[in-house]
C-alpha cells in the first residue's frame, strides 16, 4: 500500500490490542447514514512512473516562453545552492518550531532572517513572514489602523500606482471590518503620485497613507514628501517595496524625517522561483514602537538555563492560539520553507550580489525600452525615474499584439487595459537581469512584425528612422 | 554562531550574480540607498556550511516521529517535490497566457474535481494561501450569503470552546462576534446549550469533526439541524480530515462550507511553518461567493474564472493564484493514493491512534476521553502525574525529543488540563509507535524515581530549556552591528 | 492561599480598587491574578485623558503564556498610569497591590464604588474558582 507501512500481520496484531475486530469496526460512532462507499470521480492510483510521465507531458506543454513579464513576479536567477539546501529534509518536513530545543536550526535562520530585512529595509524589526505581498499590505493596513493613536479613523489614502491585485486584496480583506480605502489618483505624466493631489486631504482624519516604491508601473514616487505629509497629517507611513530594488533606493526606514512606519512586500525576487504565482512571501516590518501590533510569527534571541544564546518564538500572546478572538490576525503559518531560501538566497549574493542583479535588471529594461521605443509608434508612456519596469504605449490592440507574441514564445509584458483603461493600449515590460541582448533583440523584431501585421502605425506617427 | 558573525567587510565571493556592476547613475540620487545593507558577506562555501549546519539542528519528519496532534505530521513524498519542480511549471509566469498554461491548468482542475468528490461538496475554490486564509474565505462567503439575502441581524458566528484559535480569529476578520459553545462531558458539543444561543443573530457555526478532542461528534445532525433550521450556515473547519478521508464526507454531514489543509491531509510538506494551501468547498448556495481565481473547462480547453467571471465572488486574497506550487504537490499525492488510497489514510491513521492510546492506558497514561473511540489522534492528560510527581506536561514532552521523538501537541486543547495531543499519522510503522510508547513509560519511570532528570529535560540537544521569559521581556529580534562588540 | 488586603475593595474579575478619599481611585489586578498569569512581560495601560467604563476592557497584561483584559472597576477619566511598567512589567508580579499599580482614575460615578466586593467576598470569589 503507498506510503503505508504495516504488515497484516501488524494489522491484526493492533486490532486485537485495540480489541476490534476489523479497520472498520473503528468508525462505529459515525453514525452509519454518513458513511461513504464510493469515490467515482476519483481515478484509481498512479504509480510514480505514471505521474512522473504524466507531469513531464503537461510541464512540457506549457513550453517555456522567454519572459518579459514582471507585474509583482519576477524572473531572477536563483544561485543553486538555494534550493538544494532549502530542500533538506530538515528545513523541509520541520513544522512551526513549537519545541524550540528541537527546532533551533530553523529559528536560528528565521532570526537571521529577520536581521536581514532590518538590514535591507532600514526599520527596526520584521515578522517572519506573511503570506504574499498582497496580503502582507492587508495585514500592513489593519496593524496601521490598530497601531495609530493619534488617528481614530478607518481610513486609508491608498494610491492607483499600487498593484492592482494588491488593491483588490487589501480591499477584500479589510472591509468586514469597516475599514475604508481611499483611492489616490496618479499624474499622467509622470505615472507617479504627486505629493500636491494630497493637499485636498489636510485636516482630514486618515489612520494610514500606502506609498509604493518602486509603484506598479515601475516608476519611483517622490516617497520622502508623501512619508512626511503622511506624519504632519497624523497618520502612519506604509511602505510597500520590491526588496531586490532595495538593495540600490532608499530604505523606508530613511523616507522623509522619520522614516515610514511599517514596510512590507512581496518576496519572491529573493530566491522564489516564478511557480504560477506561489508560494511566495510576504514580509513585514515595522519600527519598535509598532512591534505588539504586528501580526505574524516573530523569533527572539534569549538563552538557555547555562546561559547559552538560543533562539524562540515570542510575543506569541499576541497570536491566535492564545488570543483567539482579539489576536492581531488569524494566521498561524509564515511561509517557512520560502523564508529559507530568501535567507540562503541573500547569504549567498550580500548587499553586493543583490546591488548587482537590481542593476543589471534596471539596466536591461533601459535597454528593452530603448530597442523597443525604436519601433514606429511604441514609446515609454511615464516621463519619471524608474526600477526595472515601464509601461510602453503601443500603436495596435495590446491583447492582440501579446498573443502574436505568445505564439512566438514570447511573454511580452501584462496588457493595462483592463485596469488601467485611461492608458489606452499600454503594457507593463520588465527584463531581468536574466534576459540577454539576444533575447532583446528578438523580442524587438517580433514586436515591429506583429505590430507591422497587425496595421502598425494607424494614428498618422512618422516612422523613426 | 551567526551568519553575519562570520562576515568579513570587503569579501565579494559570489558567482551568482552578474559578472559587472551596471550603470545606474541615471537614478537620481534623491531616490538611491547612502549605505549598502549590513547583509552578511560570505562566500559560497561558508554559506552552504552554515546553513547545513543550521539544517542538523531540527527535528523533522525525515528525521523523527513528529506526532505533533491536530498537525498531521506524515511522510511527504520524495516525487511530489520533485514532479512539481519540473522546469515548465517551475518557471511559468503567473501573468502568463492561458494557452501556455493549459498542463498547469489540468492539474488544478482535476485537483478541485478530486476535493469537491471526496468532501461531498458542490464547487470547490483552491486560492486561499493557508488553513486560516481558508476559514477567513469562508466566514467571508457565509457573510457575503446573508448580505445578500438582507439578513443583516446575523452578527455571531458559534464556535465551540475545543476549537482552534484560529476560528474565533478568523471570524473577527469578518466582522463578526465570537460565542463559545460548550462541550459536553463526553466530548461532544453540549447540544443543549447550542439550542439555547442560536437564533435569528446566528451567522454560523464553525466545527471541526473529528474535534480536536480527538472524538467524531455523534450529534453532528442534530447540530446541522439546529443551526440550519435557525437559518444559520455550517462550516467545517477540515483540520482533521485525515481522519475521515474517504469515509464520511463533510457535504454529507450537512456542511455549507469547508476549508482543508493540504500540508495536512494531503501531504504537502510543512517547511518549518509554511507554506500551507486552504482550499476551500462549498454547498450550492455559496458557489457564487468561492474566492476567485478557480479553472473552468470548456471543451478540450481550461480557463481562468476571476473576478470577471465571478462577481459575486468574495474575490481573490493572494495576487496570484494561491500557492500553486503546494497545490501541484497535493495533486500529485491525491493521483498517487487515488480512489482506493484515500479510505487507506483514514483507516490506518484511525489504527496508528487507537493502538497508541490502549497501550498507554496499559501503562497507567489517563485518557481524556476514556470511553470514546479515538479518531486519527487522542489526548492524554498528566493531571495526575503533574499532582502526584510534580512532573507536567511540558517536562514530558522535553524530555520525549531526549528520546528522539518530537513531542506531541501540548496544552492544547486547553479545557483539558496538563494535555498531550497525539497524532501518530498513517505512515508510521508499529515499531516507531512501540518505540514511542516504551519511552513514555520510560518517562513515567524516571518522573517517579529521579523526576529531576525530566524536569531538567532536554539534556542532549543543542540547547537546553530557554527563557520565554527574557526573550519577551528584553526583546532581541534582529542582529545589529554593535552585537559584533 | 493569595494575600488579600481589607483596606481595598475588589472585582470578580480580579482588580483591586484603593479609595484615594479625593473624588479618585488606584486601580490595580490582584496578587491571585498575577499568580495565575505567570511572569509577566508586557502591560498595555491606558492613555491619560482616557474615559473608562466600568466593566469595560481598559488594559491588557501579558505573560509569555497568556494574554488577559484587565476591566476599569469604575466610571471616570484616566489621571495617571503607572509608566514604570512599560519598561518593569515584573513589578506587578512583585508587589501587586503596591508599585505594580496600573491606572488612576477620577471617579464620574462614586457610588459604584459600593457595589465592588471587600476582602472577604473577593477571598469567596477565589475560593469558588479554585474549585
Amino acid at each position: 500500500m503507498p506510503f503505508i507501512p504495516h504488515t497484516e500481520q501488524e494489522v491484526q496484531e493492533m486490532l486485537a490490542a485495540i480489541g476490534v475486530g476489523s479497520l472498520d469496526d473503528l468508525f462505529e460512532e459515525i453514525p452509519a447514514s454518513l458513511r461513504l462507499s464510493q469515490l467515482d470521480a476519483i481515478p484509481t492510483a498512479l504509480s510514480e512512473m505514471e505521474i512522473g510521465h504524466l507531469m513531464g507531458k503537461r510541464a512540457q506543454q506549457d513550453g517555456q516562453p522567454v519572459c518579459f513579464l514582471g507585474a509583482g513576479a519576477y524572473d531572477h536567477h536563483i544561485p543553486a545552492a538555494v534550493w538544494q539546501i532549502t530542500g533538506r529534509g530538515e528545513y523541509y518536513t520541520a513544522y512551526t518550531p513549537y519545541q524550540a530545543e528541537a527546532s533551533q536550526g530553523t529559528l536560528q535562520l528565521l532570526y537571521e532572517y529577520q536581521s536581514m530585512m532590518v538590514a535591507l529595509t532600514g526599520m527596526d524589526v520584521s515578522n517572519a513572514s506573511l503570506y504574499d505581498g498582497a496580503s502582507a499590505l492587508a495585514e500592513a493596513v489593519l496593524m496601521a489602523v490598530r497601531a495609530n493613536r493619534k488617528s481614530k479613523s478607518k481610513r486609508i489614502l491608498m494610491p492607483r500606482t499600487v498593484h492592482p491585485a494588491y488593491r483588490r486584496v487589501v480591499h477584500n480583506i479589510v472591509k468586514n471590518q469597516q475599514v475604508e480605502l481611499v483611492e489616490l489618483p496618479f499624474d499622467p505624466q509622470g505615472g507617479h503620485t504627486d505629493p500636491a493631489v494630497l493637499e485636498q486631504y489636510r485636516g482630514e482624519d486618515f489612520a494610514a497613507l500606502v506609498i509604493p516604491q518602486p509603484n506598479f508601473f515601475g516608476v519611483l514616487e517622490e516617497v520622502d514628501a508623501l512619508t512626511d505629509w503622511a506624519h504632519a497629517n497624523g497618520a502612519l507611513a506604509i511602505g510597500v517595496v520590491n526588496p531586490l530594488s532595495l538593495a540600490l533606493l532608499s530604505p523606508p526606514g530613511e523616507w522623509g524625517g522619520q522614516g515610514a512606519d511599517i514596510c512590507c512586500g512581496e518576496g519572491q525576487p529573493l530566491g522564489a522561483p516564478l511557480a504560477s504565482g506561489g508560494p511566495y512571501f510576504g514580509f513585514l516590518c515595522c519600527q519598535q514602537a509598532h512591534v505588539r501590533q504586528m501580526p505574524g510569527r516573530i523569533i527572539g534571541r534569549t538563552q538557555d538555563l547555562d546561559g547559552k544564546v538560543g533562539y524562540t518564538l515570542t510575543l506569541q500572546a499576541r497570536e491566535q492560539h492564545i488570543r483567539r478572538s482579539k489576536a492581531t490576525s488569524n494566521i498561524c503559518t509564515n511561509q517557512g520553507l520560502m523564508v529559507t531560501a530568501a535567507t540562503i538566497h541573500m547569504a549567498l549574493l550580500g548587499s553586493e550580489g543583490l546591488e548587482r542583479a537590481a542593476a543589471a535588471s534596471y539596466a536591461n529594461t533601459r535597454a528593452l525600452v530603448e530597442a523597443l521605443s525604436a519601433i514606429p509608434g511604441v514609446a515609454p508612456l511615464f516621463d519619471r525615474p524608474a526600477f526595472h519596469e515601464r509601461v510602453l504605449r503601443l500603436p495596435a490592440p495590446a491583447a492582440g499584439v501579446l498573443r502574436s507574441l505568445a505564439a512566438h514564445n514570447v511573454l511580452g509584458g501584462l496588457d493595462l487595459s483592463r485596469d488601467y483603461p485611461e492608458l489606452g493600449e499600454a503594457i507593463l515590460v520588465c527584463a531581468t537581469e536574466q534576459r540577454t541582448a539576444e533575447e532583446i533583440a528578438a523580442y524587438a523584431e517580433k514586436l515591429a512584425r506583429v505590430i507591422q501585421l497587425q496595421g502598425g502605425v494607424t494614428c498618422g506617427l512618422v516612422p523613426k528612422e | 554562531m551567526l551568519i553575519f558573525e562570520q562576515s568579513k567587510a570587503g569579501r565579494y565571493a559570489p558567482a551568482q550574480s552578474p559578472l559587472d556592476k551596471a550603470d545606474i547613475s541615471a537614478i537620481p540620487a534623491q531616490f538611491r540607498r547612502r549605505r549598502s545593507a549590513a547583509l552578511p558577506e560570505v562566500s559560497e562555501m561558508q554559506a552552504v556550511r552554515h546553513y547545513t549546519r543550521l539544517s542538523r539542528k531540527n527535528f523533522s519528519i525525515d528525521t523523527q516521529f513528529y506526532p505533533l496532534g491536530s498537525c498531521t505530521m506524515k511522510y511527504n513524498p520524495r516525487a511530489c517535490n520533485s514532479l512539481a519542480s519540473l522546469p515548465g511549471l517551475l518557471s511559468r509566469h503567473p501573468e502568463a497566457p492561458e494557452s501556455h498554461s493549459q498542463g498547469f491548468m489540468a492539474c488544478l482542475y482535476e485537483l478541485q474535481e478530486m476535493l469537491r468528490e471526496v468532501t461531498g461538496m458542490r464547487a470547490v475554490s483552491l486560492s486561499p494561501a493557508a488553513g486560516a486564509q481558508g476559514e477567513f474565505a469562508g466566514v467571508a462567503m457565509i457573510r457575503a450569503y446573508h448580505e445578500a439575502r438582507g439578513d443583516s441581524a446575523r452578527c455571531e458566528i458559534l464556535v465551540p470552546d475545543a476549537a482552534h484559535g484560529t476560528n474565533p480569529a478568523s471570524a473577527v476578520m469578518c466582522g463578526y462576534q465570537v460565542r463559545e459553545i460548550p462541550t459536553g462531558p463526553d466530548g461532544d458539543v453540549d447540544l443543549e446549550a447550542l439550542k439555547a444561543v442560536v437564533g435569528p443573530h446566528t451567522a454560523g457555526i464553525m466545527l471541526t469533526n473529528p474535534s480536536t478532542l480527538g472524538v467524531f461528534d455523534r450529534n453532528i445532525e442534530a447540530i446541522a439541524k439546529t443551526v440550519h433550521q435557525a437559518g444559520g450556515l455550517l462550516y467545517y473547519d477540515g483540520a482533521n480530515l485525515n481522519a475521515i478521508l474517504g469515509k464520511v464526507r463533510p457535504g454529507t454531514m450537512g456542511f455549507d462550507v469547508i476549508h482543508m489543509n493540504l500540508h495536512k491531509t494531503f501531504s504537502t510538506p510543512h517547511g518549518g511553518g509554511g507554506p500551507g494551501a486552504g482550499p476551500v468547498g462549498v454547498s450550492e448556495r455559496l458557489v457564487p461567493y468561492l474566492p476567485v481565481p478557480m479553472v473552468t473547462r470548456e471543451g478540450d480547453e481550461y480557463r481562468w474564472l476571476t473576478e470577471r467571471e465571478c462577481p459575486e465572488s468574495i474575490g481573490r486574497l493572494t495576487a496570484f493564484a494561491g500557492n500553486a506550487g503546494v497545490l501541484l504537490r497535493a495533486y500529485i499525492y491525491a493521483r498517487m493514493l487515488g480512489r482506493e488510497g484515500m479510505p487507506r489514510v483514514a483507516e490506518f491513521s484511525t489504527l496508528n491512534a487507537n493502538y497508541m492510546l490502549k497501550r498507554l492506558q496499559a501503562l497507567g497514561f489517563q485518557a481524556a476521553y476514556p470511553q470514546r473511540r479515538a479518531t486519527h489522534e487522542f489526548i492524554i492528560t498528566l493531571k495526575k502525574q503533574a499532582k502526584e510527581l510534580g512532573v507536567n506536561t511540558m517536562d514530558f514532552a522535553k524530555r520525549l525529543l531526549d528520546y528522539g521523538f518530537h513531542a506531541p501537541t501540548t496544552y492544547f486543547p486547553l479545557l483539558v488540563p496538563e494535555c498531550l495531543l497525539i497524532e501518530p499519522t498513517e505512515t508510521e510503522d508499529m515499531a516507531t509507535l512501540d518505540g514511542f510508547i516504551d519511552a513514555m513509560g520510560r518517562i513515567l519511570e524516571e518522573a517517579t524515581q529521579e523526576p529531576g532528570l525530566v524536569k531538567g529535560a532536554p539534556h542532549t540537544l543543542p540547547v537546553k530549556r530557554l527563557d520565554d521569559v527574557k526573550a519577551a521581556r528584553e526583546l532581541d529580534l534582529a542582529w545589529q552591528q554593535r552585537d559584533a562588540g | 492561599m493569595s494575600n488579600v488586603p481589607n483596606d481595598l475593595k475588589y472585582a470578580k474579575t480580579h482588580e483591586w480598587v484603593r479609595d484615594e478619599e479625593d473624588g479618585t481611585v488606584v486601580i490595580g489586578i490582584t496578587d491571585h491574578a498575577q499568580e495565575l498569569l505567570g511572569d509577566l512581560v508586557f502591560v498595555e495601560l491606558p492613555e491619560v485623558g482616557d474615559t473608562v467604563d466600568a466593566g469595560a476592557e481598559c488594559a491588557v497584561v501579558e505573560s509569555v503564556k497568556a494574554a488577559s483584559d484587565v476591566y476599569s472597576p469604575v466610571s471616570g477619566e484616566v489621571i495617571a498610569i503607572n509608566e514604570t511598567l512599560v519598561d518593569t512589567p515584573e513589578t506587578v508580579n512583585q508587589d501587586a497591590f503596591g508599585d505594580g499599580w496600573l491606572f488612576q482614575v477620577r471617579l464620574s460615578a462614586p457610588a459604584e464604588l459600593d457595589d465592588l466586593l471587600d476582602a472577604d467576598a473577593y477571598s469567596d470569589v477565589m475560593e469558588s474558582e479554585a474549585h
